[in-house]
């Protein structure tokens, strides 16, 4: 240090050019970053050190200090390299104990889990690892998943939630969680909680001590979420897990119609006081790979920031949150986290805003959520697909994109889209060679139907060709 | 005086011309496009009897003012002519009237107009040599300088100029417009106005009239000094000094003579009131160079744009490799043997298109699509066809029928065109993509703008097979869209195939 004080008091010229020149190198090595390869969460060439302690969150119903990360055991990494979710290998328990440990030593304290994950290799995963640590290092979390309709016999769901001790190897659970409610209506929250008694068995287990906080996690019919909440007085809800993102947030029924928007929930949640747990932070992923526009809007506010940071800041910067999870894989995901949660830098106005406009543009305009990730390619007939993406989503976000032959600007932007499209995408390899054969979208990492894509993309070109807008 | 008018207008005109080969855009030709269409012999194949009449009335009263201001070839010889001149003054001398060969020429060119043999008519026909020469040899050039400039636009962010695709349409209507260019410039070079006065048969039929025209050059004997001067610059060779006359039949109205005659012995006047033959007075008198700056040395230019065309393949060739890299390769594909030939919507009838269509390029320069290329077939050579390679015939475009001034293809409304039947497509299942490479496709049915291919079941009772296209021969227009988008090459597994007579559907 001392050293370095030196340095810096005994600047000459020389010394000065030197750091400029060096300045120079890191901000170069930034802008390398932007490249959309290295754009994963937490990319490598992010700076993935810590600024300080985790930020904590505390229940109001139990007291306890929660971190604002907390660990989705959804994802686990497998002895094939990639998430549980995406193969059916073995989960690698070595990586998973590692991973735990990491975390634990970071100040993460919250694990999810449920009956179901991983098939069904989760808990047992998750039990294994937390047993190497003191059981009043950590929660855990799982949930009652008796989805199946043979599982919703009394006897089946209690066997589930018993099971469920046995895998974790514990006596007690930290928070239970009727899980994702509302799929199936009301009609399947009376046979899975209601009718069989299960919820009221819970109630009890929670009074025993057993379940020290009691929730659900809700997906989808909003009546069910309104029923359970305008119970709230009776069952006394310890918290709730909702999805809640910067596009779920007043986007909700766009990304899916069967959702309801997170500021609904949220807010719901807080004129009762519960605290809200976040699932889906990133929607899938979707947040953490952003259209290339969108990134560079945001990396140019925060260079060292991943993408995916934003949008746990989001999450985090609602004072209602209790923690909100994510289902880690890699070290570099937890990495990555850990750095944005330790502290929590909550977002700023105009950050916020920042994110509201990112979001409007990926709902309002039907951006192709591309990464360019190259996996579809080569299309066997030749089809330029990312760059045919990459120019349609450039021209929506540009405004290049009219609507009507009585747009203000039409002629403008007709030419810049018709003319780019000839530009960005040689001729043979646009969007109108796309025969369907459909032998790309099952590599898309991002679900995007691409025949279809290109061709709502094509016939919006010709559209414009014709001018029959 | 007259001759500074005559030099700005011809300039005017040849530039304006030549833009309209040029400009892919169509922005000259909303405004200069009737250039196009008072050249003659256009004009005559259009059946465009005002203009003809305009003509013939014009040179009825002024001369050949048409030679040496409408006819953008007329022009280009001078141009020729007068850098040969830099070089070697007073070049010309009066030489006798070749009739034979002009009338000759002229026979010739009723007769294989009259059989139905186009090409011959269009290669002797003066405004068609033209544009041929700029369509394959100037025009390249300037698209690759667009292309330049589309480059720096597209670093720039700006959308002012889009590349355009250079590519040689066909290789033997390409040497033949070498061909001509060389002719043209060896002849002018030597001799003036010598392709006007003896092989143009435009030239033949408004010298025949210009015989009689009201306005005439008429030297003042009682001034002239039979120095000579005026014979010795006279491109067309019509002077014969010593005997005071001039041939008006090979006369084209430039006016160099009055100005080049110090004696104001010779005057542009009407046939009305003129005193007879006077005497002749002799003084020579030391001439003054005639240099202007603004010449054009064409050799050079020609020398550069057959070295900018070959530039253009190869670069077109270096762009095909760069492209290549994470993508699959494309073959370019080939041209299907069609039947009949494709002309465009407006045509009518091959019988009336081969008959009009003076192959001056005009369509091939302002197709967008690359549709239009000259043809290579003996009957119709150098007149343009169609092929679907590298475009298809769009629906929203009416470029050809807009700019041909020979009635060749008449003026079609986009309604029109898309309920015209110019061809129709066929199916060769064994190119079949569905069939070869057993995916679903579909894609011609996809992009058919009149629903004239519908999709079926591969199994006659299947329901679940794969599909295949069927054409619905009476709804389809012959556009090409699906033969241009078939996924098979080189060879599209649908092309289309021409109708001598086009139909309304």
């Amino acid at each position: 240090m001392s050293e370095n004080k030196n340095n810096k008091n005994n600047i000459g010229r020389r010394n000065f050019i030197k750091l400029l020149g060096g300045s120079a190198v890191v901000s170069s090595a930034a802008l390398v970053g932007f490249k959309p390869k290295d754009e994963e969460r937490g990319g490598t060439t992010l700076s993935l050190s810590q600024k300080g302690e985790m930020t904590y969150r505390q229940t109001p119903s139990t007291g306890d200090r929660v971190s604002l990360l907390g660990f989705g055991f959804m994802r686990l990494p497998t002895i094939a390299g990639n998430s549980a979710r995406e193969n059916a290998n073995t989960i690698d328990q070595e990586a998973v104990n590692a991973l735990t440990d990491h975390a634990l030593e970071n100040g993460v304290n919250y694990f999810d889990t449920s009956p179901v994950y991983c098939r069904g290799e989760s808990e047992k995963s998750l039990g294994i690892a937390l047993k190497r640590h003191p059981r009043n290092k950590y929660y855990i979390a799982t949930k009652l998943s008796n989805f199946s309709p043979d599982t919703w016999s009394r006897e089946a769901s209690l066997k589930m939630y018993y099971d469920s001790f046995k895998e974790l190897q514990v006596d007690y659970i930290d928070y239970m969680l009727l899980h994702a409610i509302g799929q199936g209506g009301m009609n399947s929250l009376h046979r899975r909680y209601l009718d069989n008694g299960i919820l009221d068995f819970l109630i009890e287990e929670r009074k025993a001590g057993r379940i020290r906080n009691l929730g659900f996690s809700y997906h989808g019919d909003i009546e069910v979420f309104d029923y359970l909440l305008s119970r709230h007085d009776e069952i006394k809800w310890d918290f709730v897990q909702i999805q809640l993102n910067y596009l779920d947030w007043n986007y909700a029924k766009q990304i899916n119609k069967a959702n309801t928007n997170a500021s609904y929930l949220y807010e719901e949640l807080q004129k009762r006081g519960i605290p809200s747990i976040i699932m889906e932070p990133l929607l899938g992923g979707r947040l953490a790979k952003l259209p290339d526009y969108l990134m560079g809007r945001l990396k140019q506010q925060k260079r060292d920031n991943s993408i995916a940071s934003w949008a746990f800041r989001y999450a985090g910067s609602f004072p209602g949150v209790l923690t909100v999870l994510s289902g880690m894989t890699y070290m570099e995901h937890l990495q990555d986290n850990l750095k944005t949660y330790s502290p929590l830098e909550p977002l700023t106005e105009k950050e916020n805003h920042l994110l509201e406009e990112t979001a409007k543009l990926m709902i309002e305009y039907p951006l192709v959520a591309c990464t360019a990730c190259q996996y579809c390619m080569p299309c066997p007939y030749g089809i330029d697909i990312p760059s045919i993406f990459l120019h349609y989503n450039k021209c929506v976000s540009e405004d290049n994109f009219p609507q009507s032959s009585q747009d203000e600007n039409y002629k403008k932007s007709r030419r810049a889209f018709l003319v780019g499209y000839d530009r960005t995408v040689p001729k043979l390899r646009q969007a109108n060679h796309c025969i369907g054969c459909d032998q790309c979208s099952h590599h898309c990492p991002q679900t995007i139907k691409i025949p279809k894509e290109l061709m709502r993309i094509d016939r919006y070109a010709e559209s414009l060709k014709q001018e029959t807008l | 005086m007259l001759k500074r008018i005559r030099t700005i207008s011809a300039v005017l005109f040849m530039a304006l011309i030549t833009l309209l080969f040029l400009d892919f855009t169509g922005t000259i030709h909303t405004w200069f496009g009737w250039m196009a269409k008072i050249q003659f012999f256009p004009a005559l194949m259009a059946l465009n009897f005002g203009i003809i009449t305009g003509l013939i009335l014009i040179t009825l009263l002024l001369g050949r003012i048409y030679c040496s201001v409408v006819c953008p070839l007329g022009l280009f010889q001078d141009l020729i002519s007068k850098v040969a001149s830099r070089n070697k003054k007073n070049r010309f001398y009066f030489s006798k009237a070749m009739s034979w060969l002009r009338y000759g020429v002229l026979i010739l060119f009723v007769i294989a107009f009259i059989a139905g043999f186009g090409s011959f008519v269009a290669l002797l026909e003066p405004y068609s040599a033209f544009g041929r020469i700029v369509s394959n040899l100037l025009a390249p050039l300037y698209q690759l300088v667009n292309n330049f400039f589309a480059s720096l636009a597209e670093r720039m962010d700006s959308y002012a100029f889009y590349e355009k695709e250079v590519w040689i349409r066909s290789i033997s209507t390409f040497s033949i417009a070498v061909i001509t260019l060389i002719s043209i410039v060896v002849l002018a070079w030597r001799g003036g106005r010598t392709y006007c006065n003896t092989i143009c048969p435009v030239g033949t039929v408004l010298g025949f009239l210009s015989q009689f025209s009201i306005y005439k050059h008429r030297i003042d004997t009682s001034k002239c000094n039979s120095c000579g001067l005026c014979a010795k610059n006279c491109k067309a060779s019509c002077i014969d000094a010593k005997s005071h006359t001039i041939d008006y039949s090979r006369c084209v109205s430039c006016y160099n003579c009055i100005g080049k005659c110090k004696k104001e012995a010779i005057k542009y006047t009407p046939s009305f009131g003129q005193p007879k033959e006077e005497s002749v007075k002799e003084q020579p008198v030391p001439e003054k160079a005639m240099v202007s700056n603004d010449q054009i040395d064409s050799s050079r230019r020609n020398m550069l744009t057959i070295a900018g065309t070959l530039l253009a393949t190869s670069a077109i060739k270096a762009q095909g490799k760069k492209v290549d890299g994470g993508l699959a390769f494309i073959e370019d594909k080939k041209i299907p043997e069609r039947q009949t030939q494709l002309v465009p919507a407006g045509a009518q009838n091959l019988r009336n298109f081969t008959r009009r269509c003076t192959g001056c390029q005009l369509c091939v320069s302002a197709c967008p699509n690359n549709v239009l290329r000259p043809s290579t077939a003996l009957t119709s050579f150098m007149q343009p066809e169609m092929s679907y390679e590298r475009g298809y015939c769009r629906p929203e475009c009416t470029k050809c029928s807009e700019v041909c001034p020979a009635g060749a293809i008449t003026a079609v409304s986009r309604e029109d065109k898309s309920s015209t039947q110019i061809g129709h497509a066929v199916w060769i299942e064994k190119n079949c993509v569905v069939l070869t490479d057993g995916v679903s496709c579909g894609n011609c049915a996809r992009h058919c703008p009149v629903g004239a291919i519908v999709m079926i079941e591969m199994d006659e009772d299947g329901f679940d097979s794969k599909k295949i296209p069927t054409i619905n021969t009476e709804r389809c227009i012959g556009c090409g869209a699906c033969e241009n988008l078939c996924p098979a090459r080189p060879f599209s597994a649908i092309y289309v195939e021409g109708h001598t007579m086009h139909r309304t559907i």
